[in-house]
């Protein structure tokens, strides 16, 4: 490798490639790499070809890549995050594969082992639930504020590229080269430069700078549209629950990304340019690293669960049919709990040589976050009771959150304390409370807002029966393979080993990756929803947009909702806006007047960001310095001439806003009102009969 | 139509001279300052790792050996002095002064920031020629990780100075552009800011402790 270090192509060789490997040495280690590889190659093969069948790229190009509308741009991220999970998802039934294999080795090797349980958590984390979340919130906030875009359109853009090009170089290096071993958290020494020196836990760095980048934006651009765009007479306290809970992740975002931008760019500094902050010799120290990471890491965990708050308030809220129960104690449970995550991060190595009494701070303060958590609870289980109770997909994700949250949240504070987290850190225990919280409390969240706001993107509702499926199977199959890992790791079995000894863990491993199993079938049930669904479109238009007599803003427009949300930017009067209105029934007012609106014209700077960047990424990764150098200086060009373009705002005229919204409004007052017994058929096409009081 | 308030932000305002401009101005603007706290951070985390290091020359050279006093007087100078000249040009903007008064006080600043970064990059020289150099001790990786940033900073503030300008001169003062001098200005007196940190706690702070 030494003598193409200084060629070219940096220190890329045809050695990079896996099918090198599998020639070399067959085994089932290098087929699985390959058959990895080979996925991906047929994806984009795939993907291209079709694209080109159908003559869609032109389309992709005009409505999608280059557009600057938040809907689209939200769309765009959850597409993204679903591709990615079903990576993340393949690599989870692997690696328990792997254990089920044993007891002994498996037909992983330790390495491949290592790869795939980093590139699980980083893809997870970073590339399935944080643009999972913010697809979901870009699309809604501006529809729930009351607003026509967020507050920079543009900058969006650049997120949504930042974003997808830092996962596309996780995708690269299941074909060129190798990714870190390092696990989602990349811990130095292990991955400095001595111990270290291949291109894996460079493709971490950059994939993780240049994602941060773009979360970063993505914060401070929803902490803006909620602070200065929010509709008149949208006060604070009038603010939809989900909102409060998106402004609180973006307070994170703005406070706790710097500390991983940070830690990752030392930890480059130290690989590429020799310095010390975290080496073994000449004054580096590792636990500087530790601190910062965990500095970001905690506060992580409760910007990507918050939203899901927020999205389970909105459900429960709609399909009890009651007002969301204590509002104002939600408020306040959200904004502790974001202060709080501040307050907690050495909860993640107690074991790392702090003293007692630092410890037992930092446990109790672990402790205290699980109040404001309590609370919500409570105030969802109260919004339920006596409500007209619906069970319905996104509620049925709701029930299922309740009762498995609890159990991940409790054995979370078994966690913190110190004395107990002696005895059980770095085991398999860990490994199913972070699930516990992570599967029951993020990922059922989005897929409950998925069920639940995909009319409002598609106009079409999905399919019920096949939501249940999905349900039932990502439940049964959650249970089924981190249950066992508590009993597993309490009996001493470590988290991240691709060899184990000990027979008595060989039951709890079966019933674990056929857990994984069912979870596998839990994900094709999601795709199979989303096929049968888009097949029988024409029996589940809901063209008016209320399907579910909702209660917040986003309801009140078309499905799909224009691309200026509002005809008439609405007045606020009352907390739950559009079922008050519904309630007076003034839902659907005839404007006097329309006006010209500026929506942001299309642009293509956050799709060539998105391509700079990953060359850019790419060059770093293999040592090509002039392409790095070439590629920055293109970066910095393309803004700067960007900057130069001053019409950035196009005109809808008002005339066309007017037909629009009157042939609408038509379909309004000739749309048959369903009540809630008639949700789930044809004959619901949006328009939701008042039958607030009726309890039966 | 509402009036805007005469403040929508901390820092100096374009006020009602300008209300369409002052307007466009507010959203962007509290945009740019919750960047400015993130980027702050940035910093802190920088100055906290640099606390943390100040012992760990591991047998190196140490801030005794390496910082020169004369030159940080001179850099802090140069720097408050283009602080000045940059909120002269805001002043020029605020008060309708001539077009050409804001583009001429921008080339000062730029100047001054040039100057600034001379002076910074032969401090970096003689630091080396004493055997300073990043890749020593983790002391000094803790000072090269913090004090080049903000270096970077200001060199990134230079080349918008520059952009800027040219946009002034092409275009005009429409109300883009005003909006963007205030955030200039505003990023231009953060770096002031963190420079202030930087004398105190690196310098000072390492003349003191290390």
């Amino acid at each position: 490798m030494t003598s193409a270090e200084s060629g070219f192509f940096g220190r890329l060789s045809w050695d990079a490639f896996p099918l090198a490997g599998l020639i070399q040495t067959p085994n089932a280690n290098e087929i699985v790499a390959n058959t990895a590889a080979g996925i991906v190659i047929v994806g984009v093969v795939a993907v291209v070809g079709l694209l080109t069948w159908f003559r869609l790229w032109g389309p992709l190009w005009r409505d999608w890549l280059t557009s600057a509308d938040h809907k689209k741009i939200g769309i765009m991220y959850v597409v993204f995050a679903i591709v990615m999970l079903a990576r993340g998802v393949l690599e989870g039934v692997v690696m328990r594969a792997q254990q089920a294999a044993g007891p002994g080795d498996g037909f992983l090797e330790a390495e491949h082992f290592a790869e795939l349980f980093s590139t699980h958590g980083t893809i997870m984390i970073f590339f399935v639930a944080v643009p999972f979340v913010f697809g979901v919130a870009n699309f809604l906030v501006p529809l729930m504020i009351g607003a026509r875009d967020v507050a920079f359109p543009v900058m969006n853009q650049i997120s949504l590229g930042l974003t997808v090009s830092a996962g596309m170089m996780l995708m690269v290096s299941l074909v060129v080269g190798k990714f870190s071993t390092g696990g989602w958290t990349a811990y130095p020494p292990y991955t400095g430069a001595a111990f270290n020196p291949g291109v894996g836990p460079d493709y971490w760095i950059w994939a993780i700078v240049v994602s941060g980048i773009g979360t970063t934006l993505t914060g401070i651009n929803f902490a803006v549209t909620i602070y200065k765009l929010r509709a008149p007479g949208m006060t604070f306290m009038r603010l939809p629950m989900y909102c409060w809970t998106i402004i609180c992740s973006s307070i994170l975002i703005v406070f706790a990304m710097p500390p991983l931008g940070v830690a990752a760019l030392m930890l480059a500094a130290d690989r590429y340019l020799d310095f010390h902050f975290f080496t073994n010799d000449l004054g580096g120290n590792m636990m500087n690293y530790a601190n910062l990471f965990w500095l970001f890491g905690h506060p992580e965990v409760y910007l990507l669960v918050l939203p899901a708050y927020g999205i389970y308030s909105e459900v429960f809220a709609t399909f009890s049919a009651k007002r969301l129960y204590g509002y104002n104690s939600l408020v306040i449970a959200t904004m502790s709990i974001a202060v709080m995550s501040f307050t907690v991060w050495l909860h993640h190595f107690f074991t790392m040589g702090q003293s007692a009494l630092i410890n037992a701070v930092f446990g109790i303060a672990t402790m205290l976050i699980a109040i404001p958590t309590g609370v919500k609870v409570y105030d969802w289980m109260a919004t339920m009771f006596r409500g007209r109770i619906r069970f319905s997909v996104p509620m049925l994700y709701g029930l299922s959150f309740l009762m498995l949250f609890v159990i991940g949240g409790l054995s979370g504070v078994i966690l913190a304390n110190p004395t107990v987290d002696y005895q059980v850190h770095n085991t398999l225990f860990l490994v199913a409370h972070f699930h516990n919280v992570l599967l029951p409390g993020v990922l059922f969240g989005l897929l409950a807002g998925y069920n639940y706001w995909f009319p409002k993107a598609f106009g079409f509702r999905l399919n019920e029966f096949w939501g249940r499926v999905t349900v039932v199977l990502w439940t049964v199959g959650f249970m089924l393979t981190f249950l066992p890992l508590y009993f597993v790791g309490l009996m001493g079995m470590p988290r991240r080993s691709f060899s184990w000894e000990d027979p008595s863990f060989h039951p709890y491993m079966i019933v674990a990756v056929l857990g994984a199993l069912v979870i596998l079938a839990a994900l094709l049930s999601v795709i199979v929803q989303l096929w049968v669904s888009i097949r029988n479109r024409a029996n589940t238009r809901v063209p008016v947009g209320d399907p579910w007599d909702a209660r917040t803003l986003e309801w009140s427009t078309p499905a799909p909702p224009p691309p200026y949300n509002f005809a008439i930017i609405p007045q606020i009067t009352d907390r739950d806006n559009f079922a008050a209105a519904k309630e007076r029934g003034e839902a659907y007012p005839t404007p006097d007047a329309y006006e010209d609106i500026a929506m942001p014209r299309n642009t293509g700077i956050g799709f060539m960001l998105c391509v700079f960047s990953g060359v850019w990424m790419f060059a770093l990764v293999w040592w090509i310095w002039w392409l790095a150098a070439l590629m920055t200086v293109v970066m910095l060009v393309t803004f700067i001439a960007w900057t130069f373009k001053g019409d950035t705002e196009e005109i809808i005229s008002a005339e066309e806003v007017r037909k629009r919204h009157e042939a609408w409004l038509d379909l309004v007052h000739t749309s048959t009102p369903v009540d809630r017994d008639d949700e789930t058929t044809p004959e619901n096409l949006g328009l939701a009969r008042p039958d607030l009081e009726v309890v039966t | 139509m509402k009036r805007a308030p005469s403040h929508s932000y901390p820092g100096l305002n374009l006020g009602r001279r300008h209300e369409s401009a002052h307007k466009a101005t507010e959203v962007v603007t509290f945009g740019f300052w919750v960047f400015l706290m993130s980027d702050l951070v940035y910093f802190g985390l920088m100055f906290a790792i640099y606390i943390t290091m100040i012992d760990a020359q591991a047998g190196g050279p140490g801030p005794h050996e390496l910082f020169d006093l004369k030159s940080v007087f001179a850099q802090t100078m140069i720097l408050l002095t283009s602080s000045l000249t940059v909120g002269l040009a805001m002043l020029a903007l605020k008060y309708n002064l001539p077009r050409s008064r804001i583009v001429l006080w921008f080339g000062v600043t730029l100047v001054l920031g040039l100057s600034f970064l001379v002076l910074e990059i032969r401090d970096f020289m003689a630091m080396a020629e004493k055997g300073g150099i990043p890749q020593r001790s983790g002391f000094l990786s803790a000072f090269y990780g913090l004090v080049p940033l903000h270096g970077l900073h200001v060199s990134v503030g230079c080349l918008w100075l520059i952009v800027l300008g040219i946009q002034l001169r092409v275009f005009g003062l429409t109300d883009l552009l005003m909006s963007r001098v205030v955030r200039l200005a505003l990023f231009w007196h953060f770096l002031d800011l963190i420079w202030i940190g930087i004398i105190t706690i690196v310098y000072f702070g390492g003349l003191t402790y290390g």
